[in-house]
């Protein structure tokens, strides 16, 4: 069915109030529908947030054409595919806060839905017989999921193969993040722990070290399973390049977003609350001249010994992050520019 | 590239480092665990105790203490000081003998393994006949005579080691002129005993275990007496004169025996059952002492009867017609007696009994009347019961010293006041720089308060909370009360007694005030208890208060163990700490922290399911905060203190005495040979990769959760007096940390003291920190304006420190078991941080601020982080910065109880348990080092023609050389004058605010 309203080209206002009309215009105040439109080249583009509601508007040519569809059988592919909506996406992708929440289920295809959960990571400085994988926890609504054990692995040495204790990865559980990842296999053997090297670590120490990096774990591997190695210069095989797929510069706002959701990757963000009031993230504090040295020293170190990453004076800031402050952004969109550095090599 | 801009590279700050820090294990406090052998030098008057892991130790007077470690690790089996030497001999059981002495280096004596032997036989021959059985240091100090398994006795020279193969007295031999009758090859077998002639230095006595007792001429190699006793022998004793001697036996019997030269074969004048006539035990050692009056003093172990108590480890005393049998409460290692030693004299005049007990050394004073106890300066057993937790405080000011040792003295008046008989050596150490305490938790609801100022780790007072509770155990119920004409006439001695009524009653935390002598104590069942120093003894009833930690929760059912039942009206509570308020959380878990500050009044507890205030002047209960998760079923039953049967309670008491057969002693151990090492480690390593092929242990990856278990239990609560709300006011704070990783803080309004009693203390809730790690937080601290600590209360009213700095802003330091975080204050805002566990694996087991003293110069210090980590490492850490400055190995990570057990000084030193009876001592301190130094002095040196010094022990390495120790000598005297200075500005001071505050 169809309807025709009006709307004030210069003051389109808020996307939630244009939604809230669309449900009351259409008397579905409690259906939840995606929104579409036809830009100039035709595409059928999405309206789902402010920018490309405003975006939507700007284009109407006097008329906007939009599309409602009931969201349990939208049809997805009907949205745009090719490479002129790709970049629209990186708009698109900036999401209401709330936006999972409301979702029953994560539905698979919509751009906003996309989440790292895995990458691979630093295949450029890395020997071809590892890998580091990088896995992402949101919150505790997917577990881990591995376990880990000792074991001894054969290393080559000035004086011949010698057989040294290692740290090899024992079993994987079902349904957790490890496995859906398919970038860590049973018998894989963990030489690092977010750039720390575990040899010489009991098999505690690995699992305090594992658990403390839960929120950004990054594990280098030598994969049991050889042949999937990342080769450079040429499109990986199997399953590990699918999953490096999920790390496409779409995802960098996604990192952004979750951060205002306070399900942050890094464990940066304390919560505190103040006299009983709404938990909020401690920021952290603009350093005082006498420590602002020996501070950012110590900050620094930690990142980039962590992550094993190099703070890069390259920025991919994304300017539909204005929300974010800056202390959460520099670190992490330096990290991640690095991180798609490595992926783009991949692919 | 900013990953190699390490911090700390400054050459400055590395040379500072040197010397602030400095890692020393000083002294072994406590007594021995599994001792094994006794031995005592009249003439040094030093004793020996060797243990079952091969360390020993010599005591003389209070402060003198050598240690040593046989490499061997093996049980040291016997002691023998060689006669009028600074040396002594001991067998292992690995039939090592090893020549030990006491050598002035560095104006301080040291002890050293000098010697080594093995005795081997010829070949072929079986391992028995090198069996050492029984040891004689000849008084001539030139042989050493080792009876063994096969019978032979053979000779050895020393120090050298040397067999004299030509002068071996073999059974042969001895046997050559027995009568035919008892000319049997079996009769020497084993020799039990072999004893010098007290006149004659040139005859021998040797006992063989079947019965035979040969006095064998040296000189003319032959044996002139034969003296056909039985029954199968246990030992022998010379009288005096040398003109009997008397052997015990198996049977429970001892005999006495002529030596005259008419009779070559004499029969026994005497023998006699002490207590037949039923089967008796053994009676495995014996002494006659000789007096003035003629009645002579036999003192005998074992011998009881066997069916009904032949489980007892007795001494037992006779002397004319007074008898009493010494009960132990564990079995008996070896005993001595300290008598006369001066060989002109003409009677022994026995002073003393020293007995080692496998748990304790006991010492009966047999000069007064009922043969009294003395009470020993040194060897204090820790564990008389349990010890459940540890808690100490620096630096107490001299009227509190005072005080709790006048409440002590009244405690130990059934005490011997003979002077300590064991007084050999000359401490030399300085006077310790402060006075410390160190207060022990007990299982048995006893907190005990040891002077740990110096080397010896000395009882001063013991506390117990018993008395404020009805428990099962009447106390009247002596299960040891006998009466007077019982027989025999057992007498228990001792302290140790690992059984512990009521569970229930452990101490888990103590907290005491120095400057105001208020100590809050808790326990295993919820039960917090107030008290405050009294001189008298007083009568007086316990305010009870209850704290419903699960207010707001609705549905739960705890199933631990009840709370304890109180008993009502006064109660009688004998000078010292006595109790004034009790509260009772519910339900009754374990309280996990506590936190008293006596300038406020006020006393925080917090357990698994939250945390309250409790105002101990208006006694009342200020609020409750419930931190349990709601879906946290586990802590709300209480699994951690789920009901424990006596039995089970038992069974654990036994189980931790037996424990630490596998805790092996320290790390340190000689030198040693490197590459013997090496392999042992390789193969070691090589087993253990076997091992975790054969079963693989696995760990699981997870991320913690807010639904964790245990999340609730509160680990650390503190006091401050900063700026919470805005950064205009400052205002009394508390602050608790939990499992799960939050951070509560309360704003509290204190009323001034001249309305303090008319209106309510008051506490709201200000803020609420959630680590998003969600570690468990074991440390809350908050820095001032200069990034010092805040003071403890009453600290700054006694001037013993500045006044914290209220201009600067302050900063709160919160540390979980995985990392250190400085946030701002009022606003919460993250300002640093160090993430332990996630760069090394290891996590933070006990932290503290520690104030470190520069060894070069008297007016620097500093204050930084002290922590202990899973992994037994002690991590230094710089405040407020969070750089990490030293890191030193101190306990081996499987001593899970050891790491537990630990407990940092104010001043950088600390202490844990290395066996449950011992604690070791450390220092991180260059400045503040506790540490035995001693002189025993031997009127003639001899010159012993060593072949090489073997630096075995860990003596060389832990003195420091001797230039230093003249400064250190001077330096400590100071400080000591300064702390006495102090004391005498704020004794009044202390005294006015203790009656003020009653």
């Amino acid at each position: 069915e169809f309807r025709r309203f009006s709307l004030e080209r210069s003051k389109p206002g808020k996307f939630e109030e244009f939604y809230g009309l669309l449900q009351h215009v259409h008397k579905i105040p409690n259906v939840d529908v995606l929104v579409g439109y036809t830009d100039i080249h035709g595409d059928l583009l999405p309206i789902n947030n402010d920018d490309n509601y405003h975006k939507a508007v700007s284009t109407a040519n006097p008329l906007l054409r939009i599309f409602i569809q009931r969201k349990e059988d939208a049809d997805y592919s009907a949205f745009g595919t090719d490479t002129m909506t790709r970049k629209k996406n990186v708009l698109s992708n900036v999401l209401r806060p709330d936006n999972h929440k409301k979702k029953p289920h994560i539905v698979i295809s919509m751009p906003q839905d996309f989440r790292p959960v895995s990458s691979i990571i630093d295949v450029d400085i890395l020997p071809e017989t590892h890998r580091r994988v990088r896995l992402y926890k949101y919150g505790t609504d997917k577990p881990l999921g591995f376990y880990i054990r000792d074991g001894s692995s054969v290393r080559v040495t000035p004086h011949g193969l010698e057989k040294v204790p290692g740290i090899f990865i024992s079993r994987l559980v079902p349904g957790g993040l490890a496995q859906s990842t398919g970038l860590l296999a049973v018998n894989d053997e963990v030489l690092e722990v977010n750039g720390i090297e575990v040899s010489g670590k009991s098999l505690d120490q690995v699992t305090d070290m594992m658990i403390a990096n839960s929120r950004n774990l990054i594990i280098t591997v030598r994969p049991a399973n050889q042949r999937n190695n990342v080769v450079r210069n040429s499109r990986t095989s199997g399953s590990s390049g699918q999953s490096t797929e999920s790390s496409l510069p779409s995802s960098t706002p996604n990192i952004l977003g979750s951060l205002l959701q306070g399900e942050e990757e890094s464990d940066e963000e304390d919560i505190i609350i103040e006299d009983s009031g709404e938990p909020q993230q401690i920021p952290k504090a603009a350093p005082t001249s006498e420590s602002i040295e020996s501070l950012s020293q110590i900050e620094l170190l930690h990142e980039s010994t962590q992550n094993g990453f190099l703070p890069s004076s390259e920025m991919n800031l994304n300017h539909s992050a204005g929300s974010v402050s800056m202390e959460y952004e520099v670190p992490e969109a330096g990290r991640k520019s690095l991180e798609e550095d490595g992926t783009i090599i991949t692919l | 590239m900013r990953r190699f801009l390490r911090p700390g590279h400054d050459p400055v700050r590395e040379r500072l480092k040197r010397d602030l820090f400095q890692f020393n294990k000083t002294v072994e406090h406590g007594f021995p665990h599994q001792p094994s052998a006794l031995g005592y030098s009249p003439f040094l008057r030093l004793m020996a105790i060797g243990t079952r892991s091969g360390a020993i130790k010599l005591y003389g007077a209070p402060g003198v203490e050598f240690m040593g470690l046989h490499e061997e690790n093996n049980t040291v089996m016997q002691i023998h000081f060689i006669p009028d030497q600074c040396q002594l001999v001991t067998l292992l059981d690995d039939n090592s003998l090893h020549l030990w002495s006491l050598k002035q280096h560095g104006g301080a004596s040291e002890l050293r393994e000098e010697h080594r032997f093995t005795l081997k036989g010829p070949p072929g021959s079986p391992p028995s006949a090198t069996q050492v059985t029984a040891v004689l240091p000849h008084s001539s100090r030139e042989v050493l005579y080792l009876g063994t398994e096969s019978g032979n006795i053979f000779v050895v020279e020393l120090p050298s080691f040397r067999v004299l193969e030509d002068r071996t007295i073999t059974p042969e031999a001895v046997l050559q002129r027995i009568p035919e009758d008892n000319c049997n090859r079996r009769s020497c077998e084993l020799v039990e005993a072999l004893q010098e002639h007290p006149k004659n230095p040139d005859q021998i006595l040797i006992g063989y275990s079947r019965g035979l007792i040969v006095l064998w001429d040296l000189q003319n190699n032959k044996a002139t007496h034969h003296f056909l006793g039985s029954q199968q022998l246990e030992n022998l004793y010379w009288q005096r004169d040398g003109s009997k001697f008397i052997s015990c036996h198996y049977d429970g019997s001892y005999t006495q025996w002529p030596v005259s030269s008419d009779n070559r074969q004499p029969e026994p004048l005497e023998n006699t059952v002490p207590y037949g006539p039923f089967p008796c035990k053994a009676i495995s050692k014996i002494y006659w002492q000789t007096t003035k009056n003629g009645l002579p003093y036999i003192i005998f172990q074992g011998g009881m009867p066997r069916a009904s108590y032949g489980d007892r480890h007795s001494i037992s005393v006779i002397h004319g017609s007074q008898q009493t049998a010494f009960d132990f409460t564990s079995r008996v290692i070896d005993f001595f007696i300290i008598f006369s030693s001066d060989p002109a004299a003409e009677f022994d005049d026995p002073c003393a009994l020293v007995v080692l007990a496998e748990e304790e050394l006991v010492v009966i004073d047999l000069k007064s009347a009922g043969w009294p106890a003395v009470h020993p300066p040194y060897l204090a057993s820790l564990h008389c019961s349990a010890i459940t937790c540890s808690h100490h405080v620096s630096n107490i000011p001299l009227k509190l010293w005072e005080r709790i040792i006048s409440a002590g003295s009244k405690q130990n008046i059934h005490y011997s006041s003979m002077p300590w008989p064991i007084d050999g050596g000359t401490n030399i150490a300085p006077d310790p720089p402060q006075r410390d305490l160190l207060l022990t938790g007990h299982e048995d609801g006893t907190v005990r308060f040891w002077d740990a100022s110096g080397v010896c780790l000395h009882l001063l007072y013991k506390l117990s909370t018993v008395r404020v509770f009805l428990t099962d155990a009447d106390p009247n119920d002596n299960m040891n009360t006998l009466g007077e004409d019982e027989w025999p006439p057992l007498r228990k001695v001792g302290t140790f007694d690992p059984y512990s009524d009521d569970p229930r009653l452990g101490i888990q935390k103590i907290y005491l005030c120095k400057y105001s002598g208020y100590l809050a104590v808790a326990g295993t069942a919820g039960q917090v208890l107030v008290m405050e120093l009294n001189d008298e003894d007083a009568e007086h009833a316990v305010d009870h208060a209850e704290a419903d930690l699960l207010q707001d929760q609705e549905g739960y059912r705890w199933k631990g163990h009840e709370k304890l039942k109180t008993r009502d009206g006064p109660v009688r509570f004998e000078a010292g700490f006595q109790p004034f308020v009790l509260v009772q959380c519910q339900p009754p878990a374990v309280v996990t922290s506590l936190a008293l500050h006596s300038e406020w009044k006020l006393v925080a507890f917090g357990t698994s399911h939250g945390f309250g205030l409790f105002d101990h002047q208006q006694k009342r209960l200020v609020f409750v905060k419930c931190t349990l998760h709601p879906s946290d079923q586990l802590a709300l039953e209480g699994p951690l203190s789920r009901v424990k049967s006596l039995k089970k309670s038992l069974r654990q008491s036994f189980r931790r005495i037996r424990r630490s057969r596998v805790s092996s002693r320290k790390r340190r151990g000689g030198g040693g040979n490197a590459s013997e090492v090496q392999e042992a480690n390789a193969k070691f390593d090589q087993d253990a990769l076997q091992e975790m092929e054969l079963a693989p242990v696995q760990r699981k990856i997870e991320a913690r959760s807010a639904e964790d278990s245990f999340t609730g239990f509160v680990r650390t609560l503190y006091f401050a007096d900063t700026f919470l709300r805005d950064s205009s006011r400052h205002c009394p704070s508390l602050w608790a940390g939990t499992n799960g990783g939050t951070v509560y803080a309360f704003c509290l309004r204190v009323p001034p003291a001249e309305r303090r009693m008319d209106e309510p203390v008051r506490a709201e809730q200000a803020k609420e920190i959630q680590l998003m790690h969600r570690a468990p937080v074991v440390g809350i601290l908050v820095l001032d304006g200069r990034s010092t600590p805040l003071p403890e209360p009453l600290e700054v009213a006694h001037d013993l420190s500045k006044s914290p700095d209220m201009q600067g802003s302050h900063q709160l330091l919160v540390v979980s078991e995985e990392q250190f975080k400085v946030f701002t204050l009022p606003k919460v805002s993250s300002k640093l941080k160090l993430k332990l566990t996630a760069l090394e694996g290891c996590r933070v087991r006990k932290v503290t601020v520690a104030n470190f003293g520069s060894c070069k110069s008297d007016d620097y210090s500093e204050n930084d982080l002290a922590v202990l980590t899973n992994l037994g490492d002690i991590q230094i850490i710089s405040l407020p910065f969070l750089k990490l400055q030293i890191r030193y190995p101190c306990i081996r990570k499987e001593d899970v109880s050891g790491i537990a057990s630990c407990v940092f000084t104010k001043y950088g030193q600390g202490f844990y348990l290395i066996s449950p009876s011992e604690f070791e001592r450390f220092s991180l301190s260059t400045k503040w080092l506790v540490e035995p130094r001693c002189i025993v002095d031997m009127p003639e040196v001899t010159s012993n023609n060593h072949v090489h010094n073997k630096s075995g022990t860990e003596n060389a390495a832990r003195k420091s050389s001797p230039g230093d120790c003249g400064e250190d000598e001077r330096k400590s005297g100071r400080l000591m004058e300064h702390a006495l200075l102090n004391d005498e500005k704020v004794l009044k001071e202390i005294q006015s605010t203790l009656e003020g505050g009653r």
